[in-house]
Order: C-alpha cells, then sequence, then structure tokens
C-alpha cells in the first residue's frame, strides 16, 4: 500500500469507528440522564420518611414534601389537554389527509409546523395576558391562572405533534384500500371512518401517545398559567382552580434551595417520576410504532 | 339523511375544526407583531437593559442566545450527523440498534426541565463547570440531538440506492461512498434537521434555567465559562418576576423571540422546498 492510500485507509478506519461509537452514545445519554438523576434525586427517599413522600401537603420550608398535589396536578392538567387535543388532532389530521384538496395542504401543514417552533415561554406569555383573563370572565372565576386554562395551552402545544404523527399514519395506509372501499360504494366519509382511520389506527395511537408525553413535560407554559398553587385537586371544580404541576414545581423551586439540601434531593425525584413517566409513555408509543411496521411488512410479503 | 348529505356536513366539521386549530396562529403571530412592533428600535435592540430592566434594550439576552444556539451546534452538529449515517448506512437490523431508536425516540420524549436537571447534576456540579454557557450548551445539545437525528436519517434514506451500488461498483470503499456521494446528496435534508433543531434550543428556557441564565447581567459573556441572559428567560423573567414592567417591552422581547425562531422556521422550509424541486432524482 503506498503512504496516500494507506492515509486514506486510516482515516476510514477512524471515521468508521466514530460513527459506530455515536451509535453506542445514545443509550448512553438516557443511561448517563438516569444516572445523574439517581445520584441527587435517591437521597430523597432516605432523608424524607416515605409517609411524608405520599402526603397530601406540599409544602417545602417547613419539611413537607408531599408529592400527590403535584402529581395529581400534573395528572389533571395533562387528561384536560388530552381530553382537548386528541379528538381536535385527529380531526385535522383526517382533514389534511383525506378531504383537503392539495393547494390548501400547503398552506394548513407548515402553519401547524409554526405552532411546533414557537417557544412555550411566548405561549405561556400569551396564555397568561390573554387566555386566562378570558377565561376568568367565561367561567366568572376568582382566577384565570387556572388548571383548564394549562389544559388549553398544553392542548394546543400537543397538536402539532398529534397532527404531524396521526397525518403520516393515513398517508401511509395503501391507496388501494381507499380504492376498494370506494368501488364497493361507500361514500369518501364512510371510507374515512370504516377503512382509512382502522388501517391506521396504531399508528394514530402513537400519535396520542407522544402528544400525551409532550404535555406531561411540559414546563415553562403551565408554570406561567395555571397559577401554581399545591393543593390536591380531587374535586369536580379543580379545573376552574390553580394547581401547581411537577415540572412547574421544579422548573420555579430548583433556583432558591440550598445545594445538597433536602428539597434540592426532593426535586431531583421529582425529576426522577417524570423520567420515568416519559419513559414508560414512549415505549409504549413506540410499541405501536412497531406493531405498525410489521404488520405493514407482512402484507408486503 | 342521505349518505351524502351526512358526508357534506361530516366534511364541514373537518374544516371548521381544522379553521379552529389554524386560525389561533395567525392571532398567536399576528397580535405579538402588533403589539410588539411599537418596542422595537435600535435601542432596544443594541442596548444594556437599565432601570431593573424596566428601560433600555435586551442586547445581551440576544448576544446570549447566539452563543447558546452556536455552541448547541459545535456539539449536536457532528453527533447528530454521525448517528444519523449510523443508523441510515450502518445499523444492521438487530436488538442493539432497536434499544438505539428506543434510547432516542426517549431523548426526545424527557421533559426539559429534567434535562435542566440533569444539565445542573452533571455539567454545573460534578464536571464544575458552573452556570455557565458550556453547560447550558452542552445540556441545550443532548436535547437537540433526536430532531437532529431523525430528519438526517430520513435525508440519507431518501437518497436512491442505485447512488450506493454504482459508487461501490466503481470500485469505491463503503467510506467514500457515504462521504463523497450519499452525504453530499443528503446536505439540504440535514441541513434542515440541523435548523429545526437550533431552532428548537434557541426557544427552550426550562434546560436553560439552572444551567446557564443570568436574571440580570448586564454586560456581554467573555468566554464559554461565564453566565449569560437569554431571550426566553428574559420573557420569563420579566412577564412574571419583575412587577411593574412596562406591557410594551414585554411584548417586544417576545416579538424578537419570535422573530429569531420563525425566521430559523422559514430558512428550513424555504431550503427544504428550494433542493426539493432542484433536486433530479
Amino acid at each position: 500500500m503506498s503512504q496516500a492510500k494507506r492515509k486514506i485507509y486510516i482515516g476510514q478506519v477512524i471515521a468508521e469507528g466514530l460513527i459506530r461509537a455515536s451509535g453506542f452514545s445514545a443509550i448512553a445519554f438516557v443511561l448517563l440522564i438516569f444516572a445523574f438523576l439517581a445520584r441527587e434525586g435517591v437521597p430523597a427517599f432516605w432523608e424524607v420518611r416515605p409517609d411524608v413522600l405520599l402526603g397530601a401537603r406540599w409544602y417545602p420550608t417547613e419539611g413537607h414534601f408531599g408529592l400527590w398535589p403535584l402529581i395529581l396536578g400534573s395528572i389533571l392538567v395533562t387528561l384536560g389537554a388530552a381530553v382537548l387535543a386528541m379528538p381536535t388532532g385527529l380531526l385535522t389530521a383526517v382533514f389534511i389527509a383525506e378531504v383537503a384538496p392539495r393547494w390548501l395542504r400547503e398552506i394548513v401543514k407548515p402553519m401547524i409546523e409554526v405552532v411546533a417552533g414557537i417557544p412555550s415561554v411566548v405561549l405561556g406569555f400569551l396564555g397568561m395576558l390573554m387566555l386566562s383573563p378570558l377565561v376568568r370572565q367565561v367561567f366568572n372565576a376568582p382566577t384565570g391562572l387556572t388548571a383548564f386554562t394549562g389544559s388549553l395551552v398544553l392542548a394546543y402545544m400537543a397538536l402539532p405533534t398529534i397532527i404531524s404523527v396521526a397525518e403520516d399514519a393515513l398517508d401511509s395506509v395503501p391507496r388501494s384500500y381507499r380504492d376498494a372501499a370506494l368501488a364497493l360504494g361507500a361514500t369518501k366519509w364512510q371510507t374515512i371512518w370504516r377503512v382509512t382511520v382502522p388501517a391506521a389506527r396504531s399508528g394514530i395511537l402513537t400519535a396520542m401517545m407522544l402528544g400525551i408525553g409532550r404535555a406531561i413535560g411540559e414546563t415553562m407554559a403551565v408554570m406561567m398559567v395555571t397559577g401554581n398553587a399545591a393543593r390536591i385537586p380531587l374535586t369536580l371544580d379543580s379545573l376552574m382552580r390553580p394547581v401547581r404541576t411537577m415540572t412547574a414545581t421544579v422548573a420555579a423551586e430548583m433556583g432558591e434551595v440550598a445545594q445538597g439540601s433536602t428539597h434540592f434531593h426532593v426535586l431531583f425525584a421529582v425529576g426522577i417520576v417524570l423520567f420515568v413517566i416519559t419513559l414508560l409513555v414512549n415505549v409504549l408509543a413506540s410499541l405501536a410504532i412497531f406493531r405498525q411496521t410489521r404488520r405493514s411488512e407482512r402484507l408486503l410479503s | 339523511m342521505s349518505r351524502e348529505l351526512v358526508q357534506r356536513i361530516g366534511f364541514g366539521f373537518l374544516t371548521l375544526v381544522t379553521a379552529l386549530v389554524v386560525l389561533p396562529i395567525m392571532l398567536v403571530v399576528g397580535y405579538i407583531v402588533v403589539q410588539g412592533a411599537p418596542a422595537i428600535s435600535w435601542e432596544f435592540l443594541s442596548q444594556m437593559p437599565r432601570g431593573g430592566m424596566r428601560e433600555g434594550g435586551i442586547w445581551p439576552a440576544i448576544v446570549g442566545t447566539l452563543w447558546l444556539t452556536a455552541g448547541t451546534a459545535v456539539f449536536a452538529v457532528p453527533l447528530g450527523v454521525a448517528m444519523a449515517v449510523y443508523l441510515a448506512e450502518y445499523a444492521s437490523d438487530n436488538t442493539f440498534t432497536r434499544l438505539v431508536r428506543l434510547s432516542i425516540i426517549n431523548l426526545a420524549g424527557i421533559p426539559s426541565v429534567v434535562y435542566g436537571l440533569f444539565g445542573l447534576g452533571l455539567f454545573v456540579l460534578f464536571l464544575r463547570f458552573g452556570s455557565s454557557i458550556l453547560a447550558g450548551a452542552l445540556t441545550l445539545s443532548i436535547m437537540t440531538l433526536p430532531v437532529i437525528i431523525s430528519t438526517s436519517e430520513e435525508a440519507l434514506r431518501v437518497v436512491p440506492q442505485a447512488f450506493r451500488t454504482v459508487s461501490v461498483s466503481l470500485g469505491g470503499t463503503k467510506w467514500q461512498t457515504i462521504s463523497r456521494i450519499i452525504l453530499p446528496q443528503a446536505l439540504p435534508g440535514i441541513l434542515t434537521g440541523i435548523i429545526l433543531g437550533l431552532e428548537r434550543a434557541a426557544g427552550e428556557t426550562a434546560p436553560i434555567l439552572f444551567t446557564v441564565a443570568a436574571f440580570f447581567l448586564p454586560r456581554l459573556p467573555q468566554s464559554v465559562f461565564d453566565q449569560t441572559m437569554a431571550l426566553p428567560y428574559h420573557l420569563f423573567v420579566i412577564s412574571t418576576q419583575v412587577p411593574g414592567m412596562p406591557i410594551k417591552i414585554q411584548y417586544g422581547t417576545a416579538l424578537v423571540l419570535l422573530v429569531f425562531v420563525l425566521s430559523m422556521n422559514l430558512l428550513a422550509a424555504g431550503l427544504r422546498s428550494y433542493y426539493r424541486r432542484r433536486r433530479q432524482w
């Protein structure tokens, strides 16, 4: 081998080695994130008694680290967002994929991408200034900074994810399915709901899961519009009262706690809870993805 | 009710729902432009904040966001593109690859505030970078990776298989094929992904809360070990933490941030459609 050739060869080996190593780094990052959450968060579980952690009061300055108000707050706001965003997202995806003429699709799709691009702090800012006064007036509530306001903003933030993934799923349903249904005399409307949507259901499910995952983890907008009162939201009128989510708690309090204090460790523990929840949601969502590819492979073979 | 009528009503309903989704976007962007435009002046863009941030400009926040975005690019672009090349060209369909993909999906799903905690734990405290641009940019990089990877992988995969076959049949090695044929062909798509990733990094607040962002720091960062102000965090601060803040400055800051982020969005979209039209295959 000539010198020049050997140089190329060595460069090639190094480049390919780096690329293969980069594949590992994705796994390494997830492990690293968990390790460092655990490093700072696990001490919370022996510094604070379990019955305190499972208590109903979050009042860190007096040693009350009950996580229930935060967990239920997150669940309430996310459920509200899911109820609003799932049907809306599916219907919009159906409109874009099945009904809209091409020119309209070219306008609507980029606009929905714009929503995905708007920083959450900007949406929170507007939610605070525009949406919350509206909510207060319409529902005659004492404050507009409520769980419901949070759900509205979150639903809007989850929509781009839901719409684009669901639309993808609808798009990948083979043309022949629709043709067959139409040839049998079904209307377009019947074809959509009895053939296309059922055929795309696993992708649509993935879309819903990813949208919910996005909603649970959203931080800034939620912190700015939900009022941040740590109380257990179990009664029906909780939607119209302020709540406090896990994400907002971490974001709001981490800046003010002493490093290494119990409060500091508990906030990392909240991070662990969030990490585990989103991990589960995403694993479930991706299982749905794999199911779909397998089915399509079977159909093609 | 006839089937045709059902269909007509149904389609009408779908149109209505879509309009309800799309119209607020225009409302949001339009409202910020209208309310924020009066605040925009050369002074606002180029001066330090004064009088407890209630006067003066937002220059250090703009510079800080530029530093963070550039820093994120330095770390996330090479790694993200390498991962995409690995997944598109090298990875075989086995358990390991599925694990890598699952990890990437998970990275995409981890809440931004959890990235903030991770950055605090690893970069700020464990590696002793302190609250600094370096720590913030590293945190943002890891958060940005999934976007860059998935878009770049898609761009690599749409390069026709024939290109690879021809290159190898002419005696090119796998690496030569990738570096001289596939990557240049996929470059526009990869650039789109990079811009979309950086757009996300530029607009995020939660990951920089505990890793770099300064509440009020009326000077420019001198090195990557300095703290800095940043536009998203600045907007959060002036809209929630500072009493008596003039509303004009709040909307002005929101507008600058929105323009910054959406122009990246437009750039990516324009790039994509330009190259899609010019593409020969």
